[in-house]
């Protein structure tokens, strides 16, 4: 029986959707079979980033609704063995599922899959509760920002309160020369204030945005360093203990040799 | 104190991340402190049923409430005690 990890924030904007789509190819990658849920319906995206928003048929109010087979509605991504999307509905509005209808249809996918990952809508409302409902695990996404971080901490409280325990905080978007100039929020001080575990940090990186252009996710770009840090993430989802990647990019000369040593 | 550090040493004394930081936590004292009113009346029920086993009380005077300022917030509670306990008597005496 697999497991159901709601990917979360609070503010919009942070990168759940970009972890979403890492956290599953990334996994997929390493054997297992994962399927993504896009629960932000009225606001599909998930097929965008994944570059399979051609191949939609059904969607996950036609499941729920009973208009479809689950089956049916699961698009397999064909570059990511064992890799599954269940796609938001583009045209219905929040309420069109309900918590209970999320719970039955999490409880299914974890029967056939390793891993569920939810794809949860910004907010507090109706859209956020249908997305924890059926979840067993949460990772909070934030960008060192505080309109982010203080949004991250309300939904820490709501998770709690829905008994969704332990929930393992992604750092996106840091930009490690501002925190050394001291301008922008250090991990630590992150840390320091949400006081939950870090499962991982990943840096701000064009790449991110190369990559969601094309449609592929970047976690499998050997090069870049927010594909490492996606890769990293992934391990530490399994289990392994993996120190936290070293974020100075430092110059040109230092990468290269990191590289050559096989420490990027 | 550190708004003015910030501001005499600009960004040498440690840039904006700072003050990110200070506001960040004091936003977070009150986000954090907002309870719902279930929660204060639950409180307010056990308050009751410990006080009460020293003290005799006037629970429908009892008020409690979250106060808070710019820096800090505060549990509020007034409880009116109408007598003490024997036992409490013969606590205090040391008996
Ligand atoms: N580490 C990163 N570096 C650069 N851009 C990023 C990074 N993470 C996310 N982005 C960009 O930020 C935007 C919002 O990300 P998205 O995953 O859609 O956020 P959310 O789902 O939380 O609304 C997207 O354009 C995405 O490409
Ligand atoms: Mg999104």
């Amino acid at each position: 029986m697999g497991e159901v990890i709601v990917v979360t924030s609070g503010k919009g904007g942070v990168g759940k959707t970009t972890t979403t789509a890492n956290l599953g190819a990334g996994l997929a990658t390493h054997g297992h079979r994962v399927v993504l849920v896009d629960a932000d319906i009225g606001l599909r995206n998930l097929d965008v980033v994944l570059g399979l928003e051609n191949r939609i048929v059904y969607d996950i109010t036609d499941v729920t609704g009973g208009h479809c087979r689950l089956r049916q509605a699961l698009i397999k991504d064909k570059r990511f063995e064992g890799l599954f999307l269940l796609p938001a509905a583009q045209t219905k509005d929040k309420t069109a599922v309900s918590p209970d209808q999320m719970k039955a249809l999490c409880e299914e996918l974890k029967q056939e899959f390793d891993y569920v990952i939810i794809d949860c809508p910004a907010g507090i409302e109706q859209g956020f509760r249908n997305a924890i409902a059926g979840a067993d695990k949460a990772i909070v996404v934030t960008t060192p920002e505080v309109a982010a971080v203080r949004d991250a901490d309300r939904i820490i409280g709501l998770l709690e309160a829905a008994e969704l325990r332990d929930p393992r905080l992604i750092i996106n978007r840091i930009r490690p020369r501002m925190v050394r100039h001291g301008d922008m929020m250090s991990i630590e001080d992150i840390i320091d204030i949400l006081a939950i575990d870090l499962l991982g940090v990943v840096p701000e990186d064009e790449m991110v945005v190369i990559s969601t252009n094309r449609g592929e996710p970047v976690v499998q770009d050997e090069r870049s360093r927010s594909g490492q840090a996606y890769r990293n993430i992934v391990r530490r989802i399994k289990g392994e203990a993996v120190p936290m990647m070293n974020l100075d990019e430092g110059g040109f000369v230092s990468r290269f040799l990191r590289r050559m040593i096989g420490l990027s | 104190m550190l708004e003015f550090l910030n501001r005499v040493f600009g960004r040498e004394a440690g840039g904006s991340k700072n003050v990110a930081k200070e506001r960040l936590r004091l936003v977070l004292v009150h986000d954090r402190a907002s309870v719902s009113p279930q929660l204060l009346q639950t409180l307010k029920t056990e308050l009751i049923k410990v006080i009460e086993k020293y003290m005799d009380i006037d629970e429908d005077a009892l008020e409690i409430n979250l106060d808070s300022n710019e820096t800090q917030v505060a549990l509020v509670a007034s409880i009116p005690v109408k007598g003490m306990k024997r036992v409490t008597r013969h606590l205090a005496s040391g008996i």
